[in-house]
């Protein structure tokens, strides 16, 4: 490296100069897209959210000065989330018992799935995988409408229960079941956090594993106090890859149960969305929801941003 | 015969109990699929109650199956256009994007680098209403419907390619790209000939993901499909699942279905073979799907 540059000729210079604008040139175009379409509108939110609603025609009127923002808006809704008035509270922690329990189910289904699929499966990983990687490809939507078909009232589900005929098994699953709704959830969306953890499984390094069981470790103590430390960045991470979309999910309660039962923030904002003179409301819902979301959002950034660095 | 507790303490037994869990999770996640394709070749209108094999929700039926019924069909050909469009915009904008972060260095690429990540991790119901905000109060030249879903999917998959393709460039290093440009190769010449080759098999791999993703959307496609005319197999699916729907909603499923597992069979066969001979990358599903 020093050599070329003691040798170089004095053309090299200009042609090192074209190299440093050669990142700036590619890199340009897709800056440009993300901030004019990805950026900006989320201003447009905030622009909206603290902006006027027309009072003939109920549609929403920007204000784009920060110093004229009306927060009425957003303090509508903040008023409705506890109190006598809380007609958000409710969905508001629905969503967070439902991701919740979602995401432990997910870990719980996933974790020995990737530990098996990537440290154990030997010669059968390929197909293993191929198969895990299939919901991806398999529609959400037509993942949802299976199960809509298994749990109508005439479906399998209810006739494997009756155990062909022998009971009277009437459940409705399909009308407001809590448990319908955070067990589709977990079906949805658990693939996700299966590849995740299949990565950061399968990078561990088998001699450390190995020297912990030389040095007296049983297996639980060496995957308590060896495997699980070292993977639970992946761990965190696949974790928030899976209950971040879930927090803005609606269409999951919306084919599973369709009813204000199990209604989460999504549905809010799905409602609110689709109604005229509510277009500020949904906005200051999607602003909660990114306020929630922003920490472990950058939380999940930075860990991934340092393993790039690293490797 | 063995004890439980010896079998339980033997460190060399079998993963039973793991094979068990894989097990079934597998055919968890895939048996209710199974059978929803199964009922779209039913002769009768139950979705549940077996009748019989028939084409019928298809194109046997007149009126209601997937060939005769417009309102089926437009949906799955604007599917495949969103896919289709969406890809050729995406992919190259993320290459683009990553190569060029990748050779930038300062506070600028670094913020660019941390909005895509962001961008990737978002609830995607955030950035669809932002959009729909967007298209719907103010006056642009893009209205509702494909080039504002196209619009929306580009901005929500562009992480996709840049992601895979950052992780790719950190495993082949600089120093091809150097030794080129030694041997008197100009920057462009050396990324031209020597990077993107290497890069094939990422760009490959986003180009099979990105695709199957977008058929797959629907959060941004609902929002941003201005009529039921642009309404994509999703919607469709969202729209009637709980409203009395025939078998043939069931073929309009399986049809993406196949339109999916073709394209990834077709785009794994081909990144297996432009990685013929390649040590460097992972030649296995894992890499093709990402995990470099």
């Amino acid at each position: 490296m020093t050599r070329t540059e003691v040798a170089a000729p004095p053309e090299s210079q200009s042609t090192r100069a074209r190299a440093s604008l050669l990142g700036p040139a590619l890199a340009v175009p897709g800056i440009v897209w993300l901030l004019l379409f990805f950026l900006a509108p989320l201003y447009v939110v905030l622009a909206i959210v603290f902006g006027r609603t027309d009072p003939i025609f109920r549609t929403a009127v920007p204000v784009w000065n920060p110093l004229q923002w009306n927060p009425s808006q957003f303090n509508y809704v903040l008023s409705r989330i506890v109190g006598a008035q809380g007609i958000f509270g409710p969905a508001l922690v629905r969503t967070a018992v439902y991701v919740l329990l979602a995401g432990l189910l997910c870990l719980l289904i996933a974790f020995p799935v990737a530990y098996y699929v990537a440290r154990l499966s030997g010669r059968r990983r390929g197909l293993l995988l191929a198969l895990l990687i299939a919901p991806f490809w398999i529609s959400y939507m037509m993942r949802m409408l299976a199960w809509v078909n298994l749990l109508q009232d005439d479906g399998l589900v209810n006739r494997l229960l009756s155990l062909g005929g022998l009971f009277d098994v009437r459940v409705h699953w399909l009308t407001g079941q809590p448990v319908v709704v955070v067990l589709g959830l977990a079906y949805g969306y658990v693939a996700y956090m299966i590849l995740p953890l299949y990565a950061g499984l399968d990078r561990l390094p088998q001699s450390t594993l190995e020297a912990a069981r030389d040095l007296g470790a049983n297996r639980f103590a060496s995957f308590w106090r060896v495997t699980l430390p070292m993977c639970l960045p992946t761990i965190v991470a696949a974790v928030l890859l899976t209950c971040l979309p879930m927090l803005g999910d609606y269409f999951t309660s919306d084919m599973l149960s369709a009813s204000p039962k199990t209604a989460m923030v999504g549905n809010l904002i799905n409602d609110s969305v689709q109604s005229p003179g509510q277009t500020g409301q949904a906005g200051a819902l999607v602003m909660l929801v990114l306020l929630v979301a922003v920490l472990p959002m950058f939380y999940y950034v930075r860990v991934t941003a340092r393993g790039d660095v690293s490797s | 015969m063995r004890s439980p507790l010896a079998w339980w303490n033997d460190p060399w037994r079998p993963p039973r109990i793991l094979v068990g869990v894989t097990l079934a999770y597998l055919l968890w996640s895939l048996i209710p699929v199974l059978i929803a394709v199964i009922f779209s070749f039913n002769d009768g209108r139950s979705r549940t109650i077996w009748q019989g094999f028939s084409t019928r929700w298809y194109w046997g039926d007149a009126t209601k199956s997937v060939w005769h019924d417009a309102a089926l069909h437009t949906a799955l050909l604007q599917t495949l256009k969103l896919g289709l469009i969406t890809t050729v915009i995406t992919v190259p904008l993320g290459v683009m994007f990553a190569i060029g972060i990748d050779r930038w260095r300062g506070r600028l690429p670094t913020g660019a680098n941390m909005l895509m990540l962001v961008s990737f991790v978002l609830p995607e119901v955030l950035l669809a209403v932002a959009l729909l905000f967007v298209v719907t109060s103010l006056s642009l030249p893009i209205g509702l419907g494909t080039g504002a879903q196209v619009l929306g999917l580009v901005t929500f998959q562009i992480a996709y390619p840049a992601v895979l393709v950052r992780a790719r460039l950190a495993t082949i290093g600089t120093h091809y790209e150097e030794a080129a440009m030694d041997l008197g190769a100009s920057p462009i010449a050396a990324l031209r000939r020597v990077t993107l080759p290497m890069l094939l098999p990422a760009i490959f791999a986003s180009i099979v993901l990105v695709f199957a993703d977008v058929i797959d959307d629907f959060v941004l496609v609902r929002y941003l499909s201005g009529n039921s005319s642009t309404e994509p197999v999703s919607v469709k699916i969202y729209n009637t699942a709980r409203a009395a729907p025939t078998p043939a909603l069931n073929a309009l499923a399986t049809l993406l279905l196949l339109a999916a597992l073709l394209a990834i069979t077709l785009g794994y066969l081909i990144y297996r073979r432009i990685t013929r001979g390649d040590h460097t990358a992972d030649r296995g599903i894992a890499g093709f799907a990402g995990e470099a």
